[in-house]
């Protein structure tokens, strides 16, 4: 295999701040992502995951900022590119999905047009040209009634259509990599497995490589070959998912998995609860700061 | 549609009753009668006999409930009634300044969207810039600086001290004429334009579809041109409505103060020697305009917003 499509090395992103240091958000993050790979990326809210997400896109807002760090791209730092190349990039190359797609769609365009969009930004066709292929698109992304749908508003469709839709939109120039930023959370259970079938499927068919990024475990352990595990900031453990969810390596991921329910399993039986999680780990100790980050292809 | 705006239309009958209804009580409590502000030569006021003949002739000594029978059913024949003063129907009168009125009002509205939408939008662009600091600044100035010191101003700087346009009259519809007025008339929508679309464009600017938006690689440009300007619109066009609806009744003292022949001036004329039927048309007439804006501002409410449907 050649080398990874993404690799990140020493992303670190703060607020900065007049009197004194930036308050950092993300610490000195690095891992790489291989073509068509899943890479996972878990941890709990506010562990810097999205952020991390977000500055490879460029797309933090202020006052977050992107302090140190490089992400090559086929030889260049997108960390560092102008804004202009970067564009190019976005939705073409690089495309993201996000949580909420009650509101990542525009409320006063038609679903098939917000489509076509990619296709004259990234493809130079006209409108008119762009119109079928987003129907195409909607079809792809297994839309019923595709064409009654391209002419719909966000508004008409259910939750987990209107994610169908920033998928589509997100695959329709097949990119070489797709952010995932808890695709799943804001939707049903059942219309959840449905979704992540559909980003595994597609992706494995066009060779796109997925960062995915969710709190969710199970959705991780489904999905992904390998996992990067945050907190406060910092990716404590790299692993093979495999060996991660078999052998958990660093004491925060142990209490993490170790919190898992089991059916049938009461709360008080044995198990930790995820409330204790918090009071059980220390984070100032020195094992906290270890952090376990395999290479490639370790054994299970 | 057609269903909405007709009932919409219909529903305005009561609201113009209600109105009609209204200043009928205001002028029954009100002192002083168009007989008594008339004098008869010199400076002496009229005699009893010769008030009492007057009121009679304009059938102001019939009870008030009947006097508002009356006018109404001659309003259901779109009859306005007769000036107490010039004998003239009132609808003649203001068929003659309407045209004035609206020109005034319809200019001072071009003025406030030409400059102030797209004021708002660049500030909105650069938050906390000069640019954006200075057209606060300028738009909470023009908010609360009373309409006819502007006029004033205006009139002191352009017209005595630079001559270079009329301070006052309407100047058989001549554009220099229209100037002074439609700005003293226009600042202040333009300012509360400005301060809406700015903070309609942060707000837009910030929602999480414009995240989408640029994740899918659109320039500057391409974003609002695809995903702000009618989000922005949706959240401006009640404040433009209302603007354009009051306008009219708003241009009362600045026609007063520009001799402008429009409704505002010639109500406010009638005000002061009770030509009650004049006063009575003139204030139908602005109520109207304000309804009728209403309904056009809901039905283009419909039009750039899918989500909004009309029943």
């Amino acid at each position: 295999m050649s080398g990874p499509l993404l690799d990140i090395r020493g992303l670190t992103i703060g607020i900065p701040n007049r009197s004194g240091p930036p308050v950092q958000i993300v610490r000195d993050l690095s891992f790489d992502i291989l073509p068509g790979e899943i890479f996972g990326l878990v941890g709990e809210s506010g562990s810097g995951k999205s952020a991390s997400a977000l500055a490879l896109m460029g797309l933090n807002r202020r006052p977050l900022t992107t302090l140190r760090g490089q992400a090559l791209y086929g030889g260049q730092d997108l960390l560092a590119m102008s804004r202009r190349s970067m564009r190019k990039l976005r939705g073409d190359r690089i495309s993201m999905i996000f949580q909420e797609p009650m509101s990542a769609l525009n409320p006063l365009a038609r679903i098939g047009r917000q489509i076509a969009e990619m296709f004259v930004l990234h493809r130079g066709l006209s409108w008119s040209e762009a119109g079928p292929k987003a129907v195409e698109a909607l079809a792809a992304v297994q839309v019923p009634d595709p064409e009654g749908r391209a002419r719909a508003y966000p508004h008409q469709l259910s939750g987990g259509l209107r994610q169908r839709v920033m998928i589509a939109m997100a695959m329709a120039c097949g990119p070489d990599l797709l952010i995932a930023d808890e695709p799943t959370t804001a939707l049903d259970v059942t219309v959840q497995a449905e979704v992540l079938r559909l980003i595994r499927g597609l992706c494995e068919r066009q060779g796109t490589a997925v960062l995915l990024i969710s709190h969710d475990l199970g959705v991780i352990a489904q999905m992904c070959q390998r996992v990067g595990v945050m907190a406060n900031g910092r990716l404590l453990e790299l692993r093979d998912a495999k060996a991660l969810f078999t052998d958990p390596r660093h004491p925060y991921t142990q209490g993490l998995l170790a919190a898992l329910p089991r059916l049938g399993s009461r709360a008080t039986e044995g198990r930790h609860r995820l409330a204790d999680l918090d009071m059980a780990i220390d984070r100032d100790a020195p094992d906290f700061a270890a952090t376990y980050l395999c290479p490639r292809g370790e054994a299970a | 549609m057609g269903r909405y705006i007709l009932r919409r239309l219909l529903q305005m009958i009561p609201t113009l009753l209600a109105v009609a209804a209204l200043i009928f009580l205001i002028f029954s409590v009100l002192p002083g009668s168009f007989a008594g502000t008339m004098t008869g030569g010199g400076r002496r006021a009229l005699s009893p006999e010769l008030v009492a003949q007057i009121n009679a002739q304009f059938g102001l000594d019939k009870p008030l409930p009947v006097r508002f029978w009356d006018y109404l059913v001659r309003l259901a024949q779109f009859d306005l009634g007769t000036s107490f003063r010039t004998r003239e129907p009132v609808v003649d009168l203001i068929a003659a300044r309407i045209w004035p009125s609206l020109q005034l009002a319809l200019s001072a509205m071009a003025l406030a969207v030409t400059v102030g939408i797209p004021l708002g939008f660049l500030a909105a662009m650069r938050p906390g810039s000069l640019l954006d600091s200075i057209t606060m600044i300028g738009a909470v100035s023009g908010l609360s600086m009373p309409q006819f010191w502007l006029g004033l101003l205006l009139m002191y700087v352009f017209a005595l001290q630079l001559g270079w346009l009329p301070s006052f009259g309407y100047g058989d519809g001549r554009l220099r004429n229209l100037i002074l007025p439609a700005i003293a008339l226009g600042f202040a929508p333009l300012a509360l334009l400005a301060r809406t679309t700015r903070a309609g464009v942060l707000e837009v600017m910030g929602s999480d579809h414009i995240r989408t938006a640029m994740a899918k690689g659109t320039s500057p440009a391409q974003m609002i041109r695809w995903h702000v300007l009618r989000n922005v619109m949706v959240l401006i066009v009640t404040t433009l409505g209302l603007q354009i609806g009051s306008l009219l009744g708003q241009a009362l003292v600045i026609e007063k103060l520009f001799s402008w022949p429009g409704l505002g001036s010639l109500m406010v004329d009638s005000v002061a020697i009770r030509d009650i039927p004049v006063v009575q048309g003139t204030i139908l007439v602005i109520v109207l305009w304000f309804l009728v804006i209403n309904v056009l501002v809901d039905v283009i409410y419909a039009v750039i917003d899918p989500r909004i449907s009309l029943r």
